[in-house]
């Protein structure tokens, strides 16, 4: 017999998320994050860690803190004015929130792809080439082009662009545009890939694409993915975590979560009574 | 993993370069606006430096003996004899008392000078309120001749030689005389507010070009004004979407761009040539701006008719209101303020264009202050541009004086503007 | 003769005021038969139990329009008319000797003629002239009196007219909704009317500047000396009318200005839009923008009384000879002018870049000043490429500035440090002061008047394409 938590345990300041947070190898981990949007508190002691090589999912109705929580583990809140972090989030150990931080090898190191696709408007081949002319991470035109050629391949779009690399990024469909972006993010060579509701401006098969992409890339990424969509969760992830409120509910085996999820919210939301 | 660890390593490499020149990028930003911030106190504070001064006028202080034999020998104190009276032998004859060495009569003439061809009026004006004056010494305060008025301000280098400067030596020393004796001093210029233009900066005021600004804008706002926001409402309540009505949109969006000098030209050939309307009055010149605003109040209208939401529309016209109806009752009340702040601005530039007003002749020297807006006349810009040509020190002065006036003119209309926003400012 | 010059002088007076006058009694009228109309069509409901189709006011408004719109209509057409009528008129009553003039002395006369009407000093003039004038101001008079005659009857009619309409079937709003609608189109429409306007009068008077001076001449021609081409046996054909200088030195002045306004007001306005806190923002951004709203006369001062002298003592310590009217000093203050111009429409556009374009540059690590050079700026190109073009065409259509601290005679010259003269500063001065109107030297302001007319056309043209096309692209 399990022992359910109920709903009213919510709001009890110092309450703990149901499941396992910890993680053999982790690459991230977070503790006791709380996040201010000005007087907003937006994120409630959240403590979590992502393993290697997984991929982890967050979950959760509209509003609830998981894009937010994503946003932490790159800093890109910091571009968010009146934005305030308190807790600690470490990749491999070093304090991600530490002032010596510097957020440029920060992001080199963990790479976002977001909800609506965002090429810049120049070709292709510049937006793959981009990060790596900033960081100077191709010592040749030739190993750019190689650089290039490489990320397009694995994000699966070089068969459809490897004519036309010249032309505007912004003339490729919706999912091309994303599997762009995703290319983009892993011509840096990240060790983290966030992604934020990657899929929901794209069209079923389109998504279907990025799925399998997700899939892939799992063997050489650590992968979270934010989603509104439990399918999707279900379907590309190991790990799924159950925001609600603020607040990280319950975090687990995706299979688990999915079939018997412990907390009376997890249940309500997988089961569809809101969300 | 390997690979990783290299690719940090590289980023790493990089970075203080990127660093600097993050830096160096931040630095250009924050000198650009320093720079632009600098350019602004500087202009101010050379204007309001050279123009403070306009606002006081030197005066030299006299005892005047009111010989009745010289105003008037028969004794009636008749207006008429009082108003024809030679006051400037009075005052001459004043100032050779307190100089009795000077007897020769080039020096008498230099003298002389000190007194402006003002201070005889000022003199007359006083006998005028008390007749009864006459035959007694008054102790009077005259304006002082620009000699006087350049020492006291200190325009004149005593160190350099006579022949380098407007004052000569001896001119000097009587005026470091009439210094020791307290006899000069400065007071607020009233003249300046109070008359026309005149060749003279001791009696050159701004209300002759006040009067035509003020003629001139009361005309812009009565065209301007109803016919811009009519424009605008039927562009955007009324109109089809077709050809015309784009056409009329680049029309209105490139009438915004055209030099204010063109509409100087329109005027020009339509209104004085075609029409043989006045030139110089401000009749034409306030046609002139209302054609230059009216782009600026359609554009401003628009956007304020376009920040009223369609639910109130659609409120209107679910309870029967007609068209003409939803857009008098309901969308232009609420568009008011933002339409009446475009229109404010709009008319603040226009209160401060000269360019098309020299075209149709508001340029000319023009003493008397008008009373109509048919009447030749100058405005207040205008009237700067006709000073600062003045190679004159005092006109200089007054230039500067005009200048500040305005400038504050132009805040208050641009305070109000800014009142009207924020006082009506709403967020639906 | 003085005593009589004097009355007429009050007959301008009255002729003036009388028409103020007018259009002020027939807002009265129109206010009274507003209420005619109103009460006429409230005693059909009320009285007579009728029901209306509209409200009373309407059928008020109704009459009242009848009443005011034909009169006002004949008062503008008359006053628009009225003194060519008059003119002609009296022309036509001269002397024999008068009359038959050329049309340049003609015009002469007529001044003469206008000016006895209004200045009774003036005795000196000759018989006819005053004979004239006198007859000049009894004309204005009937003409006064015809006109106060026929509005009356004109709006005399029209209320009777309405008044006659009024009954419990007329759509009295529908007919007031449809004046009024027709009325605001009108207003739509002066927009197109004033670039008629201005195209035609500088059109016209070019083209009479162009029979006198080839257009070859005047277009590439290097000379510019309009007061030495004019002799009065000779209609302006010695080649001082070649504009070339002028160009150039309303391009060498604006390039001045371009460079100074659009690193800083650009950069001005990337400061404000990304690095600037809230609170810098809420103060940078407004003092800027007073720069704006600083009148032209003012820079022109500036510049004349402030700059100039300490550019040339600036040149002077370094050994350089800068005139006192240098293209530089008016450049730069043109281009002080034209900061805020440049910062606040980039300023729009670069905010109009969506913030997903810099999340995308941020999330691979790039540096905020790589994301603006890298991402930002390119996005916003169009938009502030746009801006930039707009600005040119203030430079060059900028007059103030040019005329007070720009010198007057033309070199061709691409050295700042000298004096040029620009095309705004010889309209300027060809048109103010003593003209005769039919000389080549005053038409050439409006040729001059055309190319700027065109230039700036073009480029707002061009500018305001490439702007509603980058609006389009974020919207």
């Amino acid at each position: 017999m399990m022992h359910r938590t109920t709903g009213s345990d919510l709001h009890s300041p110092h309450e703990v998320t149901v499941g396992r947070i910890h993680s053999e190898d982790p690459r991230i981990s977070a503790r006791n994050v709380d996040v201010y949007y000005g007087q907003k508190h937006a994120i409630h002691h959240v403590s979590l860690d992502i393993g290697r090589n997984e991929v982890i999912a967050f979950i959760g109705p509209s509003g609830c803190g998981k894009s937010t929580f994503l946003r932490c583990i790159n800093r890109m809140n910091d571009t968010i004015a009146g934005c305030r972090v308190t807790g600690t989030i470490s990749l491999d150990g070093k304090m991600i929130y530490d002032e010596d931080m510097d957020v440029v090898p920060l992001r080199a190191q963990i790479g976002m792809v977001f909800q609506k696709p965002n090429p810049f408007p120049k070709s292709i081949y510049e937006n793959v080439a981009y990060g790596l002319r900033i960081h100077g991470l191709a010592s040749s035109k030739g190993q750019t082009e190689e650089i290039v050629e490489t990320s397009l391949r694995r994000a699966g779009l070089w068969e459809e662009v490897k004519d036309s690399l010249h032309h505007p990024g912004t003339s490729l469909s919706g999912g091309q545009q994303q599997r762009l972006c995703i290319a983009r993010t892993i011509a840096v060579n990240p060790e983290v890939i966030l992604m934020d509701e990657p899929c929901s401006a794209l069209d079923p098969i389109a998504t279907a694409r990025i799925e399998q992409l997700i899939d892939e890339l799992r063997e050489d990424y650590t992968i979270v993915i934010v989603t509104h969509s439990m399918q999707q969760a279900a379907r590309v992830s190991q790990r799924t975590a159950y925001f609600h409120m603020g607040k990280l509910i319950e975090v687990g085996e995706t299979g688990q979560i999915f079939t018997n999820p412990s907390h009376q919210l997890t249940e309500d939301y997988i089961t569809g009574r809101f969300g | 993993m390997n690979n990783n660890q290299q690719t940090i390593e590289r980023v790493k490499a990089g970075l203080q370069r990127r660093r600097a020149s993050e830096k160096r990028f931040r630095l250009y930003g924050q000198v650009s606006i320093m720079t632009g911030l600098l350019a602004l106190l500087i202009l101010l504070v050379s204007i309001v430096s050279a123009g403070y001064g306009g606002f006081f006028q030197t005066m030299l202080v006299l005892d005047v003996r009111l010989d009745a034999e010289v105003i008037d020998p028969a004794g009636q104190r008749e207006r008429d004899v009082l108003l024809q009276a030679d006051y400037g032998l009075l005052l001459k004859q004043s100032l050779y008392g307190m100089f009795p060495e000077v007897t020769d009569r080039q020096e008498k003439r230099q003298l002389s000078a000190f007194i402006s061809s003002g201070a005889t009026q000022s003199l007359r004006d006083v006998v005028l309120e008390d007749p009864g004056l006459v035959g007694q010494t008054v102790h009077i305060e005259v304006e002082a001749g620009s000699a006087v008025d350049a020492v006291y301000r200190g325009d004149v280098d005593r160190n350099a030689t006579q022949s380098d400067r407007s004052v000569n030596d001896r001119q000097l020393q009587w005026i470091d005389h009439l210094l020791d004796e307290k006899r000069v001093l400065q007071r607020f210029n009233r003249h300046f507010f109070t008359s026309g233009d005149s060749r003279n900066p001791e009696q050159a005021g701004i209300l002759g070009a006040m009067a035509g600004s003020f003629f001139t804008i009361v005309v812009t706002v009565f065209l301007a004004l109803p016919v811009g926001i009519a424009a605008a409402i039927y562009l955007e309540e009324f109109s089809p979407h077709n050809r015309w009505t784009d056409f009329i949109e680049v029309n209105i969006n490139n009438l915004a761009a055209v030099p204010s000098i063109v509409y100087g030209l329109l005027g020009l050939a339509v209104f004085i040539n075609f029409f043989e309307m006045p030139r110089s009055s401000p009749m034409v010149g306030g046609l002139v701006l209302a054609l230059m605003t009216l782009p600026v109040v359609i554009i401003a209208s628009r956007s304020a008719l376009k920040s009223v939401p369609p639910s109130i529309r659609e409120a209107a016209f679910g309870i029967g209101a007609s068209k003409v109806q939803m857009v008098f009752h309901h969308v232009m009340p609420l568009a008011m303020p933002g339409m009446m702040t475009g229109a404010i601005i709009g008319l603040a530039r226009a209160l401060g264009e000269s360019a098309p007003l020299l075209m149709i002749g508001m340029v000319a020297f023009i003493v008397d202050v008008p009373g109509s807006a048919m009447d030749p006349s100058t405005v207040l810009p205008v009237q700067i541009y006709l000073w600062a040509d003045s190679p004159e020190r005092g006109f200089v002065r007054l230039t500067s004086a005009a200048i500040l006036v305005l400038l504050g003119f132009l805040i208050c209309m641009n305070g109000m503007a800014v009142y009207l926003r924020k006082r009506f400012e709403k967020r639906w | 003769m003085a005593r009589v010059d004097a009355g007429q002088l009050c007959l301008l007076r009255v002729e003036f005021m009388s028409k103020s006058t007018l259009l002020l009694l027939l807002l009265l009228l129109c206010m009274a038969t507003y209420v005619m109309g109103r009460n006429a069509a409230a005693r059909l409901s009320q009285v007579r139990g009728q029901k209306l189709n509209s409200l009373p006011g309407y059928y008020g408004y109704y009459v009242a329009l009848w009443c005011g719109l034909p009169s006002l209509a004949l008062v503008v057409f008359w006053g628009a008319i009225e003194s060519h009528v008059i003119t002609s008129m009296v022309v036509a009553g001269l002397p024999e000797a008068i009359r038959t003039l050329p049309a340049d002395h003609l015009g002469l006369v007529v001044n003469e003629i206008r000016n006895a009407v209004g200045h009774e000093r003036d005795a000196v003039a000759e018989a006819a002239v005053l004979d004239a004038a006198r007859r000049y101001a009894e004309l204005q008079q009937i003409s006064a009196y015809g006109l106060a005659l026929f509005v009356a009857l004109a709006s005399g009619l029209g209320s009777w007219h309405a008044m006659a309409a009024i009954h419990t079937g007329l759509r009295a709003r529908t007919r007031v909704e449809g004046a009024v609608t027709l009325m605001l189109m009108a207003c739509s429409t002066i927009a197109i009317f004033t670039t008629i306007g201005i195209l035609l009068s500088v059109l016209f008077e070019s083209m009479r500047f162009f029979q006198a001076v080839r257009p070859d001449e005047f277009l590439f021609g290097l000379k510019w000396s309009p007061q030495m081409a004019i002799r009065p046996d000779q209609v302006g054909s010695t080649g001082g009318f070649g504009a070339v200088p002028l160009f150039a030195g309303t391009f060498l002045i604006s390039a001045v200005a371009m460079a100074v306004a659009v690193p800083i007001g650009l950069m001005s306005a990337i400061y404000l839009a990304e690095y600037a806190t809230p609170q810098q923002r809420a103060i940078g951004k407004p003092l800027l923008e007073i720069l704006a709203g600083i009148p032209t006369v003012v820079y022109g001062f500036f510049a004349a009384l402030t700059v100039a002298p300490y550019l040339r003592h600036l040149g002077e310590m370094a050994g350089l000879s800068v005139s006192s009217e240098s293209a530089l000093a008016a450049g730069l203050v043109m281009g002080i002018m034209i900061i805020p111009f440049v910062s606040s429409l980039s300023d729009d556009f670069i905010n109009a870049v969506p913030q997903s374009l810099r999340d995308g540059a941020y999330a691979l690590g790039a540096t905020q000043s790589e994301t603006i050079r890298q991402v930002v700026i390119p996005a916003a190109l169009p938009g502030i490429v746009g801006g930039v073009l707009l600005a040119i065409s203030r430079a060059i259509g900028e007059t103030m500035i040019v005329v007070m601290a720009a010198g007057l005679s033309a070199h061709l010259t691409i050295n700042p440090l000298e004096s040029v003269t620009t095309v705004t500063t010889q309209i300027v001065t060809l048109l103010v002061g003593d003209q005769e109107f039919n000389s080549p030297k005053t038409l050439a302001a409006f040729a001059l008047g055309l190319m700027l007319f065109l230039a700036t056309l073009t480029l707002n043209i061009i500018a305001l394409r490439v702007v509603r096309k980058y609006r389009e692209q974020y919207e």
